[in-house]
């Protein structure tokens, strides 16, 4: 499955500037090795090493946020990977 | 001073350098923006720099410079706790907080400490980290370190005996100092004579909350704490630490977060006290900072504020934020949470201030 990934300016030092790339994967767990193969690092910044979403990373499939790896991403569709952060 | 004081920031990683007899130039920053909690040059291959950082949005990594700082890698694989079964408490490192070089014959090796408590290995330069799972995976990991705050509980201070790269001590804060003889197989509370006094159980063996523990390059028997309750001085092979913070003037106390020791003096140490009283503040005492010199290994402390601020001035001085030189008559410099870098000379005889307006100061070391 092709989708469009959305990346936060705080990864795009793993990505070479781009704030989007195109990504592969049936599940947002595909999606997220896909990207990892081809920006090195990027994952373990995002996502712990118990697989959980790290607390200042928010990420969706198209509109609605997606809680879980496990979450479907179907052709065509739209990751965004937000970061949410407070404070000074 | 010859070479690099590297300033880790909240905010991003600083240089100083000297720039003739008294002036210094300051440089960068470098990965502005991320939390840099220490900074660490190899003293086996001094081109070799190791940082701990985090972002306030991205999870804790590792970046190494083979060139004094020029350049830098991210590690490929950093610190990481295994993979939990299920069932299992599932740990993730939420920063790297401490480096330490492995032992002198033998190159590339690193050690890394973590909040939550987790004790990590490299053999490649820190390229890639595994747990040491004799301490990760110790049955009596979760007591040692069952008294976290909710920033985390700290593993910091680990210590490789120049004699014996299987002579390991680490510290936790809270949790206390451990020691392992078998390369981190297997560890054991090394915190008799140390108070734990907001313990219900003062006399508890584990527990405590060590700030800073150093052992001398030279006397690698002779080590110092700088504990939350107190300072200490441990000759091993003896097991009950000494405090020698009892020396110092009742009215300024013997709390602080950094110790640091003379590069060639074992008797001597600097450490800066702060206000440990009611409510903690964490502050300079009284608004007048000042360093605290014992020239005889705790029998006796003398004030060394000479060039620092007389009044109002409220900083904190971290952990990682102390370091000396490597003269015979070193200069000892610290960084401040209000992003100040002091500089003094001669042992600290005197003071000046040799950079403001930093961000908030995690680590201050010294690189050739």
């Amino acid at each position: 499955m092709g989708c469009t990934v959305r990346i936060a300016s705080p990864l795009r030092s793993y990505t070479a500037g781009a704030a989007a790339l195109a990504a592969h994967g049936r599940t947002l767990a595909e999606v997220l090795a896909h990207l990892e193969r081809h920006c090195p690092g990027i994952r373990f910044r995002m996502i712990d090493e118990q697989d959980r979403i790290r607390p200042h990373i928010r990420l969706f499939v198209n509109a609605s946020e997606a809680r879980e790896l496990t979450v479907p991403v179907h052709n065509g569709d739209t990751v965004h990977i937000i970061c949410a952060l407070s404070g000074g | 001073m010859t070479g690099t004081l590297w300033i880790g920031t909240r905010k991003g990683l600083f240089a100083l350098r000297p720039r003739g007899a008294r002036a210094w130039r300051l440089a960068g920053p470098q990965f502005l923006g991320h939390i840099i909690h220490h900074v660490v040059q190899d003293p086996r291959d001094p081109r070799l720099l190791l940082i701990a950082a985090k972002t306030g949005h991205l999870g804790p990594t590792v970046f190494r410079s083979g060139d004094r700082g020029r350049s830098w890698r991210e590690a490929r694989e950093p610190p990481a706790f295994r993979k939990a079964a299920a069932g299992e408490e599932a740990r993730a490192v939420q920063r790297v907080f401490w480096l330490s070089p492995g032992h002198h014959a033998a190159p590339g090796t690193w050690y890394a400490g973590s909040s939550p408590a987790g004790l990590f290995h490299s053999a490649d330069e820190g390229e890639t980290w595994q747990p040491v799972a004799g301490f990760n995976e110790h049955p009596m990991r979760p007591k040692w370190a069952a008294l976290g705050t909710p920033d985390g509980e700290f593993l910091h201070s680990i210590l490789v005996d120049p004699r014996d790269p299987a002579h390991l001590y680490i510290a936790i804060s809270i949790g206390g100092v451990f020691e392992s003889s078998d390369a981190g197989l297997s560890w054991t509370p090394l915190n008799e004579g140390c108070a734990a006094d907001f313990m219900p159980d003062p006399s508890v063996p584990f527990g405590h909350d060590p700030h800073c523990v150093v052992q001398h390059p030279l006397m690698p028997d002779r080590l110092y704490q700088q504990n939350h309750c107190g300072i200490y001085r441990l000759d091993r092979p003896a097991r009950r630490w000494q405090r020698i913070g009892s020396a110092m003037p009742k009215k300024i106390g013997d709390i602080g977060f950094p110790i640091v020791l003379h590069p060639v003096d074992p008797d001597t140490a600097w450490v800066v006290p702060m206000d440990g009283q009611t409510v903690w503040p964490r502050t300079s005492i009284a608004g007048r900072p000042a360093v605290y010199v014992t020239r005889n290994g705790g029998a006796s402390w003398h004030r060394m504020d000479r060039g620092l601020p007389r009044a109002q001035a409220w900083f904190t001085v971290l952990r990682q934020a102390m370091c000396t030189d490597a003269r015979g008559r070193p200069g000892v410099y610290f960084g401040t949470t209000g992003g100040e870098v002091w500089a003094g000379s001669n042992g600290g005889r005197s003071w000046r201030c040799i950079a403001r307006q930093l961000p908030e100061i995690y680590s201050v070391s010294h690189a050739l």
